[in-house]
């Protein structure tokens, strides 16, 4: 490909299975009566603004295929199978069917390796894709027609420390923008993260019951609040540089450095994001963003 | 005749499974799965109970119930090694038994029966190994990430009910490393060793401990086990609690370690504990003993019927020296409103119950679905010393004659000025000696309660 490829959106896409229960997609068996509106309504906005932009590959991060030794990349052409939500299972027992961008996981990949990260390509047929990816993946683009390149969260913060996941996540950040640019591409990124994320640990006999549902705590709600001030108003790099304080705060689930990286691959937009919502599941707290890339000077537009 | 046979430590990296010709250790750890196996065979165990530290869960407990849950599994990390085909054979009654004993204990858990679900590596790696014809019938409990260690004390008893109940005869498994640090960078498997010396110095107190049979000695340094060779991916190192909750919490077992090698890093072991009359002694034990659940103060918030109360406890037996009355709040369990001791008088611990209403003056900390609400400390504190009252004069003591109390507050922060001046309009003057604490929640929706002894007067 000659041309020079661009991310030309990207977005916080949170995965909580509740949120495709309550959809009701035929590829989900549960089904729900209503729930998680807020959050829902949201992600079909973003569904809409994406409409009207033509991308080739949905790059994704999900906190739920997690990885102990280095950073994995799908390597594998085609996957259809059952995806279980190990944790809800009585609400996520999706089956799946897509594409994986191998070329671009690849070239993704052998760029982090030259950098000194370390990276595996995961090349198992057999390998069940983590239901955090499908969940982002399906909310964003439900026809399910654009292949994905599918990246592990690299548990590094259970070694070392949030600072370290950071350097790594923001290494990440600069290699995905990089390999995207040189793979001619034009990609959506999605980081697969909630923001607070401490649970309840009980739940209501019927999951959608929504006079159940709300923050965990106070103090987790002024922390989603201040980072979705923080991002509404351009500061990105002011929330990279609070991050290791909001996940030892707020339990964030961005420990998992998908958000690290969604925001290290745009280099820290300055430029107002689309706020489409915020919502709580079973008491952790979830936004939805939106950002929309200018072309560089002669690029082509979105 | 029914109870444990077995206990016995695995861990759930899958190379001795996949790879155990790719290094000395990993065929060492597959060889001592072999003999932990044919212990197992030997044991006469007729249900294998599984509990996975790479089952996290987060809603209570889970517990896998369908019968024959079959799928070719592939580890999400070490993915490289090889996929791994499994069809198991679970015991679906024990485990609906066992979620009937987890919810009469104050436990919230469910039973897991649906096709595909992700059976973990741990899980998958100790079943294939110790029973890899599935001659024994098995189950799998969840680990959950949230639990410290009343939950997982409290569900170990748990299942020890359930076999009881059943009249099984069990081997306990726990899937789980001693030191669990991996190595953050892909080895040539010839590389292999523990993470640091540090890691290695507690694998090997670790492996003589549970060499000795010393269970729950293991399980009461949980915690420095936690802060000293554990990444800290979940609450607390929690297997041991559970191990011996359902093994009976002493150190009277013959151990046996059949293994121990390096695993990417961490510290494999394959240990066998048997149960023997003539163990290694007294236990050291420092943490209270807990028997039923009550939750997690403003975290349950389901208000769902199927995680009941703890059953009630049966009617109290009146002795000679005990002291009941009607005119102060019923018991809430198997106690009397006081005791008399030689020259002392004990109260149970005393709340602002109404005796006859069970009202709370101050209204209650929450509501009925475990909505905080506000109330009124010094109307509870006031109450409280009103009750204390009357449990004196019914034991022919009074307020005068208290010499000591323990005062207990759920939220110290915001209560402590209220209670304390109350406490002084009475107390200030007697000067009983007092110990104030803030403590998680109390078993009905109080702010206050507390502990008095007394001079049992005239």
């Amino acid at each position: 490909m000659s041309e020079k490829g661009r991310i030309v959106a990207a977005a916080l896409a949170p995965h909580p299975p509740h949120l495709v229960y309550a959809e009701n997609p035929p590829q989900n068996e549960p089904s729900a009566e209503c729930g998680w509106e807020q959050l829902r309504w949201g992600y079909e906005k973003l569904r809409r603004d994406l409409a009207g932009i033509d991308f080739d590959t949905i790059v994704v991060l999900s906190p739920h295929w997690q990885t102990y030794v280095g950073t994995h990349f799908l390597g594998v052409p085609h996957f259809k199978s059952l995806s279980v939500d190990p944790v809800f299972p009585n609400l996520f027992r999706f089956h799946y069917e897509l594409d994986v961008d191998v070329e671009l996981a690849r070239m993704m990949h052998d760029e982090a390796a030259d950098k000194g990260l370390v990276v595996k390509m995961m090349e198992n047929p057999d390998f069940r894709v983590d239901y955090g990816t499908i969940v982002s993946c399906h909310l964003s683009n439900p026809d399910w027609n654009k292949p994905i390149v599918g990246i592990s969260s690299n548990r590094s913060t259970a070694y070392y420390s949030v600072e370290v996941m950071q350097e790594q996540a923001k290494e990440l950040g600069r290699i995905t923008r990089k390999a995207i640019e040189k793979s001619g591409r034009r990609v959506l990124l999605l980081a697969s993260n909630s923001l607070s994320h401490r649970h309840f640990t009980t739940e209501a006999s019927v999951p959608e019951d929504m006079s159940h549902e709300h923050i965990y705590n106070h103090h987790q709600y002024l922390w989603d609040m201040r980072i979705i001030e923080m991002l509404r108003s351009g500061k990105t790099q002011e929330v990279v540089d609070v991050m290791p304080e909001f996940i030892e705060q707020a339990v964030s689930e961005s420990d998992a450095g998908s958000f690290t990286w969604l925001l290290s691959a745009l280099d820290y937009p300055k430029y107002d994001p689309e706020f489409y919502a915020y919502g709580t599941v079973i008491g952790t707290g979830n936004a939805i963003f939106g950002w929309y890339p200018e072309p560089a000077e002669g690029g082509t537009p979105a | 005749m029914s109870g444990i046979v077995k206990g016995i430590v695995v861990p759930g990296i899958p190379h001795p499974l996949l790879a155990p010709e790719q290094n000395e250790g990993w065929q060492r750890l597959r060889d001592g799965f072999e003999e932990a196996r044919q212990e197992l065979q030997a044991s006469g165990a007729d249900l294998i109970l599984v509990y996975s530290t790479m089952w996290p869960s987060v809603i209570g407990h889970q517990i896998q119930a369908r019968a024959e849950p079959e799928w070719v599994h592939v580890d999400d990390v070490f993915h490289d090694l090889g996929s791994i085909p499994y069809k198991f054979k679970m015991d679906t009654d024990f485990a609906h038994t066992l979620l009937e004993c987890s919810k009469e204990r104050g436990l919230y858990a469910r039973t897991i029966d649906y096709h595909g679900f992700p059976i973990d590596t741990g899980s998958v790696v100790a079943l294939k190994l110790l029973n890899p014809n599935n001659e024994i019938p098995a189950c799998i409990v969840s680990s959950n990430v949230y639990a410290d260690r009343a939950e997982s004390v409290v569900f170990g008893k748990a299942a020890r009910d359930a076999i009881e109940r059943q009249g099984k005869k069990a081997a306990i498994v726990t899937v789980m490393t001693l030191s669990n640090r991996l190595f953050t960078e892909f080895i040539d498997p010839a590389d292999d060793a523990i993470h640091s010396p540090k890691d290695e110095e507690w694998n090997q107190k670790l492996l003589e401990f549970l060499g000795q049979g010393r269970l729950e000695d293991v399980a009461q340094l949980s915690r420095e086990v936690h802060r000293q060779i554990r990444v800290k991916k979940v609450v607390n190192f929690k297997p041991m609690w559970w191990m011996s909750a359902v093994m009976g919490q002493n150190n009277n077992y013959d151990g046996n370690v059949h293994a121990y090698a390096p695993l990417y890093g961490t510290g494999g072991a394959v240990i066998s504990l048997t149960p023997t009359p003539s163990g290694f002694g007294d236990k050291e034990f420092d943490e209270d003993d807990v028997d039923s659940f009550g939750g997690d103060r403003n975290v349950v918030d389901s208000g769902d019927d199927s995680a009941p109360e703890p059953a009630p406890e049966p009617a109290p037996e009146p002795k000679s020296d005990t002291i009941h009355t009607d005119a102060a709040p019923k018991p809430v369990g198997s106690y009397p409103h006081a005791r008399r001791v030689g020259d002392l008088l004990y109260l149970s611990g005393v709340g602002p119950r109404q005796s006859k209403t069970n009202d709370i003056p101050g209204g209650p900390i929450h509501d009925e679905k475990g909505a905080p609400r506000n109330y009124d400390i010094e109307a509870q504190t006031r109450a409280v010393i009103e009750n204390i009252r009357i449990i004196l004069e019914a034991s022919g003591s009074s307020l005068d004659q208290v010499v000591d109390i323990t005062a207990f507050l759920v939220d110290m922060d915001r209560d402590f000025a209220g209670y304390n001046k109350v406490y002084n309009e009475t107390f200030g003057t007697i000067q009983p000696t007092r110990t104030t604490l803030a403590i998680k929640a109390l078993p009905t929706p109080i702010a206050v309660e507390f502990k008095v002894v007394a001079q049992p007067g005239g």
